[in-house]
């Protein structure tokens, strides 16, 4: 929804600690989760994540979230799912060169990172091409895996 | 301009220290003169001889020559086929790779295959949504984004192996191109694009048409600021208007392209407009020229290629150097 979808570019800072906070309870969860088993966890996760995501975000699923690196705007809502920054076709008042009644989704995620304040941290990281077959899983065990395995 | 060790047309210069490609291109740039690029008009044909004409229109004015990738998304000739006809003939030949049709295994595949055909330059870019193009039912690819794809040919190059980590025996030898927009928003963002695509593997950067100066020269000042232009050469974009219609026609209806009122009353006001837009592409030329840290002009001179010679000689921003050219 494009109201909720603006308002948590709005909010990027407060939310982003929220998400830092679940990700760190999650972090402590770890064991518990592992036991259980990843596999068997990725589904429930990738729905109980969908619905959250979807509704705040308007998140696409992608399964290798960036939101916390491209100020709370997910990038697959670009019509090029650009990761890495706006292409040259944005019009002079910010909308998508595509559907012009939108605002580029990078408009809005260089405001959303401007409220999260660090910027050069985040947002000019480069982003790695998607792996296609994320698409649908969850994103927050994966990174949860990818932590506990020292390699995120 | 020859250069002493200048191959037959068709074979490669040995490759000097501290360069990544055999080409002419990457030769110019680092030796400081400034360049002069130009796009060729793909043809709607499969004949070779309307690439060969097409090209001759530049002989002597041009250094490289960009080979559109169906840009605007509308169909044409393949970069792939212009450059591979005319790195035959000798051309300095720059590739444009989009993102919009092909995935990173088509786009793998292309590039050792520019490379093996003589291709020195590869421009890559995201592409124009399909939206805008005389095919708007067909699919947008956008596997991967201009930086990613920026990213890849890097690695093919330097690591030797494909995305996958398989390796490639003869790797690539090429002079990476991004493009960038000083003028479209979120204007505080360009500069920290423009360093992503460099920090990717972009060498030269070419940028989209630029018809406003001052923002041009804010631009350089924010990338100067970065420490950007000692990574990469920038050539600006430029080209003639037809008319102040024409003027009023892009500025409505090709994204990214950003035409200040006075350009628009400066060409209405003229009684010749095609002229007055050939007269304009050339100050603007010469005030980009002056510009600290701008390395050359990217002229796109859509469907008045006949004038690039005119322009060119007349900004006289090649100083008395000429280009390479066929043999006659």
């Amino acid at each position: 929804m494009k109201s909720v979808r603006l308002w948590s570019i709005r909010n990027a800072r407060w939310l982003k600690k929220v998400y830092d906070g679940l990700e760190w309870i999650l972090s402590l969860l770890e064991p518990i989760l592992r036991r259980i088993g990843y596999d068997r966890l990725d589904k429930p996760f990738a729905a109980i994540e969908g619905v959250i995501k979807g509704f705040f975000f308007d998140s696409q699923s992608c399964g290798q979230c960036t939101l916390g690196e491209t100020g709370m705007a997910c990038p697959m809502n670009c019509p090029k799912t650009l990761r890495n920054g706006p292409c040259g076709g944005v019009r002079q008042n910010g909308g998508c060169e595509i559907k012009p009644d939108m605002t580029c989704v990078w408009v809005n995620a260089w405001e959303g990172s401007q409220q999260i304040g660090t910027p050069e941290e985040t947002i000019k990281m480069i982003q790695p091409p998607v792996d296609n077959r994320l698409k649908g899983r969850s994103a927050w065990l994966r990174a949860l895996r990818l932590r506990a395995g020292g390699l995120l | 301009m020859k250069f002493d060790d200048e191959p037959t047309p068709g074979e490669n210069l040995p490759i000097l220290p501290g360069h990544t490609s055999p080409g002419r291109f990457e030769r110019i740039l680092r030796a400081g003169h400034f360049a002069v690029t130009a796009e060729i008009a793909p043809p709607d044909s499969a004949d070779p001889a309307d690439v060969f004409s097409r090209a001759a229109l530049f002989d002597g004015y041009v250094d490289a020559i960009n080979a559109t990738d169906s840009s605007g998304a509308n169909c044409h000739m393949s970069s792939m086929g212009i450059c591979s006809l005319l790195t035959r003939r000798g051309y300095a030949m720059i590739l444009q790779q989009s993102c919009r049709d092909r995935n990173r295994i088509a786009m793998q595949g292309d590039i050792l295959g520019a490379a093996a055909m003589g291709v020195c330059n590869v421009l890559c870019l995201s592409g124009d949504g399909v939206q805008s193009g005389d095919h708007p039912q067909a699919k947008p690819v956008f596997d991967m984004d201009s930086i990613s794809a920026l990213g890849m040919v890097r690695h093919m190059r330097d690591e030797r192996q494909f995305l996958s980590g398989r390796a490639i025996s003869s790797p690539p030898r090429l002079f990476l191109g991004a493009a960038a927009n000083p003028f479209a928003p979120p204007l505080d963002f360009r500069p920290h694009r423009m360093a992503k695509k460099i920090a990717a593997g972009a060498q030269f950067i070419q940028t989209q048409y630029c018809f406003d100066v001052d923002r041009m020269k804010t631009f350089m000042a924010q990338v100067r600021d970065l420490g950007l232009l000692e990574e990469a050469f920038v050539l600006a974009g430029v080209g003639p208007l037809a008319s102040a219609k024409a003027a009023e026609w892009i500025r409505k209806n090709v994204a990214g392209v950003h035409i200040p009122d006075d350009i628009i009353r400066r060409l209405a006001g003229a009684e010749d407009q095609k002229q007055e837009g050939v007269d304009l592409c050339v100050d603007l030329i010469e005030q980009i020229h002056e510009i600290e840290g701008v390395s050359g002009v990217h002229i796109m001179a859509y469907r008045m290629e006949d004038r690039i010679g005119e322009i060119v000689s007349r900004s006289n921003v090649l100083n008395g150097r000429e280009p390479w050219r066929p043999a006659a």
